[in-house]
């Protein structure tokens, strides 16, 4: 298949919420079991280690009605809440055994407490990431959180997850890892070549595939990429910020690629590049990947980061991408991004950045006024800045 | 009542004015006196440790829900949208930055002081780090987290309780550097003692709405009432308060009266009030004769009616034991489990939710909780919606129709069944 084939042969699998690649990865795998993974990071070596398949759980991005959620979760609340809640009131995600949450907001956490009571029968677990990061404390205490993980899933399985096990997951999705950030790369110097949208969806077939297939797809598919004769246009080079955990309409992402910008980085499936330098993988594992999240997490604003502040992160995403301009694309009801962006663009303007705010929502299916106003933000960084 | 039968009706709530006013007065004159400022969270305080150090406390949600219920936390919120708050996020944090843009003059009209240090306890609200992020962002103070995970189970895990304990002794020489004042043990043995007596009398209130007529409304004179054992606790005034207030409780359960003149429905309460609405939102109640005889906002900040007091005896196990079990972070089956002891031990007609929009920690899941109570335990269950700091969510027509509907046909339930 060429390039353009493969990611629309890619498209038709994410856009499946029946999550067909589970379904097949279960019939390889009688008795193997498959852990959902809410968004933002989750540590998807641990049931990596035992065997298991860890799987995006990241709404329903439109695609279906909800008809049961909507009783459960308010309206003022984001639709990935309602959308995921809706994909197991269906029955959608009856394949998965185990479910985690993370500390990312609010909302995330309370959603593993609905998820508990409405399906006793899968393993629900809310983890507790730490906030702390002035304290020593903080990275044994995370550790420990992995390790009573680790034990609920070697319960689960009905197996020990030996050390050599976790060095060995650590180093496939520290490859895995890698190869994402490559695709980051290409987009930062040669934006061209790989659109946000492709690289969008070579990612989230990370979320749906055991790790070593998304890598061979990665391993195929980048020498392809590099060969691309596409041609480079005269486009506003933008940071994408604030889409870290409900996905955009992936029609979004389109749109502000053809209003005339290259987007040059964003905080889209962060999970798949979260540490910035490669887990270590001698000595404990467990503490690695503690070590590793306490001090080589990328910015995010689903984490508080001590002394290292998220405006200079922001800053650098901007000086390292030379970036025109940043665009604050949030999820409505958002409170992660829409607290951050406050203080985001005191900052830009501090530093003489232009930017645009929209919000979005996964239902959302008209995006001519979003166009619109790219245009004009396009038009004045090109013109007046 | 008749004031003539009634000798201490009102002592409590001037003696707690008389306290709320030496507390401000003493925030106010703090920076010129060279006092240090720390502010914090209400839901699970760490008041008595920095009692240790001398630091006067300032809780931005207190001035928040005062704003609410002085009506000027719409004004506090447009001022705070104006500078890019978005109208889905926090109306506290709106109403917070929205009055320090305005000067800082406080609900009470004295002057906050700025803080020296923001302890964030992440006490399951990540709103709160977004919060004091943002005031280290305007004011330039250090920010310093304090740690505190959510009960992932139903007990608390010893490796969470150490925890937390060991980050309270890091945080020491940083409070001793900042204050000039040395850790001293005994002086928080004392603190917690005093905060334990306090406790002990708060309990009693909060258990005497078990009687029939209940003497006390657990959830809208609760409010007023618990202000000072999450404001004071630890000095000894707060424990005075609450003998104060106890000889109120005392002189009613004597009268055999109530806050409401004929109590026809009791009700277990779930969310913060609509501070902004709170009389209307008490009124559309009280219409029905109905009174709250538990609440679970009560305990947003701490839970001790199961039995938890602060301990002389190993005071950072227990101050770290007060963090984990505040209502806020606790998971949704054990809240969920809690109120329905509530309607057992307070032997309640329904449970009321208010839903706030403000509030994804309180509110993400309570939908799902009424779909439990009424589904496995066949408890009347109504669920509102409106918001604790914004006006503009709060539709009384809309309110009173849900509430009248809902009481109708409790009413009708039980003269079909008498």
């Amino acid at each position: 298949m060429t390039f353009e084939e493969q990611i629309q042969h890619f498209r038709g699998i994410v856009d499946d919420v029946s999550f067909p690649t589970v379904k097949e990865w279960k019939s390889k795998h009688p008795g193997g079991k498959v852990v959902g993974m809410f968004p933002v990071y989750t540590p998807y070596e641990l049931p990596h280690a035992l065997g298991m398949l860890p799987v995006g759980l990241l709404g329903a991005g439109g695609k279906i009605e909800i008809d049961h959620a909507d009783s459960r979760i308010q309206s003022f609340v984001c639709s990935i809440a309602r959308s995921t809640l809706e994909l197991g009131l269906t029955d959608r995600v009856k394949d998965f055994d185990a479910v985690y949450f993370t500390s990312i907001c609010d909302v995330a956490r309370n959603l593993s407490g609905i998820w508990k009571a409405n399906f006793p029968h899968q393993l629900v677990e809310y983890i507790h990431f730490p906030q702390n990061m002035e304290s020593p404390s903080a990275v044994h205490h995370y550790r420990g959180e992995m390790q009573r993980l680790l034990g609920n899933l070697e319960q689960l399985g009905g197996k020990k997850a030996t050390a050599d096990a976790l060095v060995r997951s650590i180093e496939a999705f520290n490859h895995n890892r890698s190869l994402c950030w490559r695709l980051y790369e290409i987009r930062q110097l040669t934006p061209w070549k790989l659109s946000t949208y492709e690289a969008y969806i070579l990612l989230r077939m990370g979320t749906l595939l055991p790790v070593e297939e998304h890598t061979h797809i990665l391993e195929g598919i980048i020498p392809l990429v590099d060969s691309r004769e596409t041609k480079q246009r005269d486009h506003t080079r933008v940071i994408l910020e604030g889409s870290f955990c409900e996905q955009p309409p992936m029609e979004l992402l389109q749109v502000i690629e053809e209003a005339g910008c290259y987007i040059v980085n964003d905080d889209l499936l962060l999970h798949s590049r979260w540490f910035t330098d490669p887990v270590p993988a001698n000595g404990d594992p467990l503490l690695s990947l503690a070590e590793s999240y306490i001090r080589g997490s990328v910015s995010s604003s689903v984490r508080h980061y001590g002394l290292r502040s998220r405006k200079q992160a922001l800053m650098n995403k901007v000086r390292s991408g030379q970036a025109d301009g940043v665009i604050f694309c949030a999820p409505k009801f958002c409170e992660p991004a829409l607290l951050d962006y406050v203080l985001f663009k005191d900052e830009l303007e501090k530093n003489g950045i232009p930017y645009l705010a929209f919000e979005y929502e996964e239902k959302m299916g008209v995006f001519e006024s979003i166009r619109t106003q790219i245009e004009a933000f396009v038009e004045s960084v090109m013109f007046f800045t | 009542m008749s004031e003539s039968k009634f000798k201490y009706q009102g002592v409590g709530r001037e003696y707690q004015k008389k306290l709320l006013t030496a507390w401000n007065d003493r925030l106010q004159s703090a920076e010129s006196e060279g006092r240090k400022v720390a502010y914090l969270f209400v839901p699970g305080n760490v008041a008595e440790f920095l009692r240790v150090f001398d630091f006067e406390l300032v809780f931005p949600e207190v001035n928040a829900l005062q704003c609410g219920v002085r009506k000027i936390s719409g004004d506090y919120i447009l001022k705070a949208e104006d500078v890019g708050y978005s109208p889905d996020v926090c109306g506290y944090v709106k109403n917070d930055i929205g009055m320090m843009l305005a000067g800082n003059v406080g609900p009470s009209g004295h002057k906050i002081p700025k803080p020296d240090l923001l302890l964030c306890t992440y006490c399951g609200c990540t709103t709160f780090i977004k919060w004091f992020e943002a005031l280290a962002h305007y004011y330039d103070v250090p920010l310093v987290m304090l740690d505190i995970p959510y009960l992932r189970g139903s007990v608390i895990e010893e490796t969470d309780r150490q925890y937390i304990v060991q980050q309270l002794k890091e945080l020491i020489p940083l409070c001793e550097k900042m204050t000039g004042n040395k850790y001293d043990h005994d002086k928080l043995v004392e603190i917690t003692k005093h905060a334990a007596e306090a406790e002990d009398l708060w309990v009693q209130i909060l258990h005497s709405a078990k009687r029939k007529p209940s003497p006390f409304d657990s959830y809208f004179e609760a409010v007023f009432f618990m202000a000072p054992i999450y404001i004071l606790r630890g000095l000894p005034e707060c424990t005075d308060y609450y003998r104060e207030a106890m000889k109120e409780i005392q002189e009613r359960i004597e009268h055999g009266v109530g806050p409401i003149p004929e109590e026809k429905f009791r009700v277990v309460v779930e969310g913060p009030p609509p501070w902004p609405h709170f009389r209307s939102f008490w009124e559309l109640l009280k219409r029905w004769g109905v009174c709250a005889v538990a609440s679970s906002y009560s305990k947003v900040g701490g839970f001790w009616d199961h039995g938890f007091r602060h301990d002389p005896t190993r005071p950072l196990e227990s101050i770290a034991d007060y963090c984990l079990t505040c209502y806020t972070n606790q998971n949704l089956a054990m809240r969920t489990d809690l109120l329905k002891t509530y309607a057992e031990e307070y032997d309640a007609d329904a449970i009321l939710i208010h839903s706030v929009k403000s509030c994804r920690s309180f509110s993400v899941g309570q939908a799902d909780m009424r779909e439990q109570f009424i589904r496995k335990w066949d408890l009347p269950t109504l669920l509102v919606e409106s918001d604790l700091a914004d006006p503009r969510y709060f539709q009384i027509a809309q309110l009173r129709n849900r509430i009248d509907a809902f009481f109708e046909s409790l009413e009708h339930k039980r003269l079909v069944h008498a």
